[in-house]
């Protein structure tokens, strides 16, 4: 029976699809998935991967992706950052902390996400200076209409010699707090961990410095024309953005770790009290542990509502994937079926994966909650 | 399994239900424009967003502009009423699914006709209504007098445009260096050049002119006077639909031949007592144009009468009587060393 209506859910989407493709024949409109190997033209302003007018638009594509995972994941993370020290903020005796953090929330929960967006981009823009008035800092850093230019550091070869230090100094800290754990499980002994790791760190950086001295060239920018030359651009649509991403999701975030941590009864914390750790403390390895439980699931939608909402980009001209790809790539190339359909299953696949990573981080840690 | 036997056949029967519905729209989309816009007793046109002079709504919703004369006319040769057409206002990339999909019967939304649009993407350019090409605008203080002057500029633009790559095309032929900052709307694009993003705003010359209008202080800005493109805007129809597409062609010709003919709003009835032949076919004493088309035989005096000829619509909405100040130029008649230029109505 289940097989049955399976099928015919199957036929029913076979048939849209080739109706779809008759119907855009018959008008004379191209179909297929061949334009994306088809030269682009057009010129992108913020590229993570090398990009020029004579690529094709598959390569918008990936620009436009990486630019919204870039925008996503940093946003997920300043949002969580806010969020936590807000939420715990929020539960705070001192009456300022408090109520400043509920002011927060209800401003920026209650303020739609594209007037927020919008806000930050004019409403800043408007108030900085031109290139030729930009703010310095030392002349290697400024700050101005177009953005905030930083130098851009080139690695040489001697960089190899420092990359090699850090992986020494990091497996060394893995396998010191590896021995600490269990001679601590073993027999309760504490070592030492970090005053041997500081001595392997200094020694093998110090190494690399000898072989290597300075691994890195630096291409400062300099004001040449209209605009900054050389070293890496910071534009303001991405500012703008990871700023309204952020500050919005984290109101919400608050609320979920407020609501996380006041779920833990009260018995727990007076118990921790009752054991002597100091307030901190309690909070750290008692109280948080079990709120997670109850974050994780709300806070996973948070993520995925961020990353959705990044897509609010075009409105600035931020260079997303649905600003380069279900923008300008639609209207040069003129296929909506087609271009629609590749921007909604990368939304989808996005939001599967973050779900993923975040339910088995849920499992891991509702495991550990019932064996404690 | 009563229950499951009958959610069963719900779903099979929703599943094959819908497949007719769905053959029978694409059916409908399929048919004669002409006879669905009678049924329906209106022009559906999609327009721009908001562009002084072409088309642009005023606090009462009424539109203006030579897109929107254009569909008026269309109206008043199908209908003899002017007022029968409503507007659709479409985002650059909107425009062509919207024609695709038949949500309006003409698209004259300041379009370039250019070869892939005619050829990929299901729509027919029928006619051009302003010849116009690509320009910058830059703030007078910056001290630029000519296009070749912005290397390393920052440019803003509307996405989903021609802008967007004859800048490209321009900048690189030029070896010259250059930032692309696109925006949806051309409001933010605008609002973005104005609040100092960028040193430049690209679009047709045209727009740069009715865009100049919403800046703070208008007067701080100049257009350069390059143009880096043609850009032949004019009305679109879905391909696939001959007599509609001749329909739309004809209205924007009978505006031009009026101007050539010196026939205008004002002076129609007295000219209808015209010997010309030319006036007298194309005012529908003579000949069986109308038919041909499958509507009324004053269909193009009900345009020339209700909405004027070339002439008038262009120096009502863009002349240099209006804010825009624009220059006939390019959209002359052909007589008068322009572009416009009707065959003949015979």
């Amino acid at each position: 029976m289940q097989a049955a209506v399976l099928g015919a859910l199957l036929l029913a989407m076979i048939w849209l699809v080739a109706n779809v493709q008759s119907n855009l024949e018959r008008q004379n409109i191209n179909s297929g998935f061949g334009f994306l190997s088809e030269r682009a033209g057009f010129g992108i302003n913020q590229t993570l991967i090398d990009y020029t007018e004579d690529s094709s638009f598959g390569r918008v594509l990936a620009v436009g992706l990486l630019n919204t995972l870039l925008v996503s994941v940093l946003g997920v993370f300043f949002a969580t950052l806010l969020g936590f020290a807000l939420g715990v903020a929020r539960l705070s005796r001192n009456w300022l902390i408090n109520k400043t953090a509920m002011v927060y929330v209800e401003i920026f929960r209650n303020v739609p996400l594209l007037l927020q967006i919008m806000f930050w981009y004019f409403g800043v823009l408007r108030n900085l200076p031109t290139p030729r008035k930009a703010v310095s800092l030392g002349d290697t850093f400024f700050l101005s209409n177009r953005g905030i230019v930083v130098p851009a550091v080139e690695a040489t070869s001697g960089a190899w010699w420092y990359a090699a230090a850090l992986g020494i100094s990091f497996a060394a800290f893995m396998g010191l707090r590896r021995r600490a754990r269990l001679a601590r499980l073993a027999d309760g002994a504490l070592m030492p961990i970090w005053r041997p790791f500081l001595m392997v760190a200094v020694a093998s950086l110090g190494a690399a410095a000898l072989m290597a001295g300075v691994p890195f060239s630096l291409d400062v920018p300099a004001l040449k024309g209209f605009n900054f030359r050389g070293g890496i651009t910071v534009i303001p649509e991405f500012v703008a953005l990871l700023l309204a991403l952020s500050l919005y999701t984290a109101a919400f975030i608050t609320e979920i770790v407020r609501a996380g941590i006041q779920s833990v009864s009260k018995g727990q914390r007076e118990a921790a009290a009752a054991l002597g750790l100091p307030d901190n403390t309690a909070l750290r390895l008692v109280v948080i542990p079990q709120a997670l439980r109850v974050i994780i699931p709300p806070l996973t939608s948070q993520y995925l509502n961020l990353t959705k909402n990044s897509s609010l980009a075009v409105a600035i001209a931020y260079p997303d994937i649905v600003s380069v790809f279900a923008g300008t790539t639609l209207t040069q190339v003129g296929q909506a079926v087609e271009i629609i359909f590749i921007t909604m299953i990368i939304y989808l696949s996005l939001s599967l994966l973050t779900s993923y990573a975040m339910n088995r981080y849920n499992e891991r840690i509702a495991l550990v909650g019932q064996n404690t | 399994m009563q229950i499951k036997r009958k959610a069963f056949i719900g779903v099979v029967s929703l599943v094959f239900g819908l497949m007719p519905m769905l053959a029978g729209m694409s059916a409908q989309a399929a048919g004669s424009t002409l006879d669905v816009v009678k049924q329906r007793g209106h022009v559906q046109c999609g327009v721009s967003q908001g562009l002084p002079g072409f088309s642009n709504p005023d606090d009462k919703g009424n539109w203006t502009g030579i897109d929107v004369d254009f569909c008026k006319a269309v109206a008043a040769a199908v209908f003899g009423d002017a007022k029968k057409v409503k507007f659709t206002p479409l985002s650059a990339k909107e425009r062509f699914t919207a024609i695709q999909s038949g949500e309006v019967d003409i698209l004259a939304r300041n379009t370039t006709w250019s070869m892939h649009r005619d050829t990929a993407l299901g729509v027919d350019f029928r006619a051009v209504n302003y010849y116009d090409g690509q320009g910058f605008m830059v703030r007078a203080d910056l001290g630029v007098s000519s296009t070749t002057e912005l290397d390393g500029a920052t440019l803003c633009t509307n996405q989903g445009t021609t802008t967007e790559l004859n800048a490209a095309d321009y900048f690189r032929s030029n070896n010259m260096q250059y930032e692309i900052v696109a925006f949806e709307k051309a409001d933010e694009a605008v609002a973005a050049y104005n609040s100092g993003r960028c040193d430049a705003y690209t679009t047709d010359h045209s727009a740069l002119y009715a865009q100049r209008l919403k800046l703070t202080n208008p007067q701080g800005h100049i257009v350069l006077p390059e143009i880096i493109s043609k850009e032949p805007l004019g009305p679109a129809v879905r391909q696939g639909d001959n007599n509609w597409g001749d329909i739309v062609a004809w209205v924007h010709y009978a505006t031009v031949a009026a101007e050539e003919l010196g026939v205008t709003s004002q002076n129609i009835d007295s000219m209808g007592n015209s010997s010309n032949p030319s006036v007298k076919r194309l005012l529908g004493k003579d000949g069986t144009f109308g038919r041909n088309l499958g509507i009324p035989a004053d269909w193009a005096r009900q345009a020339i009468k209700q909405i004027g000829n070339y002439g008038e619509i262009f120096e009502r909405n863009v002349g240099v009587k209006t804010p825009l100040g624009i220059k006939r130029g390019y959209n002359a008649l052909w007589t008068d060393g322009g572009l416009q230029y009707a065959p003949p109505i015979r």
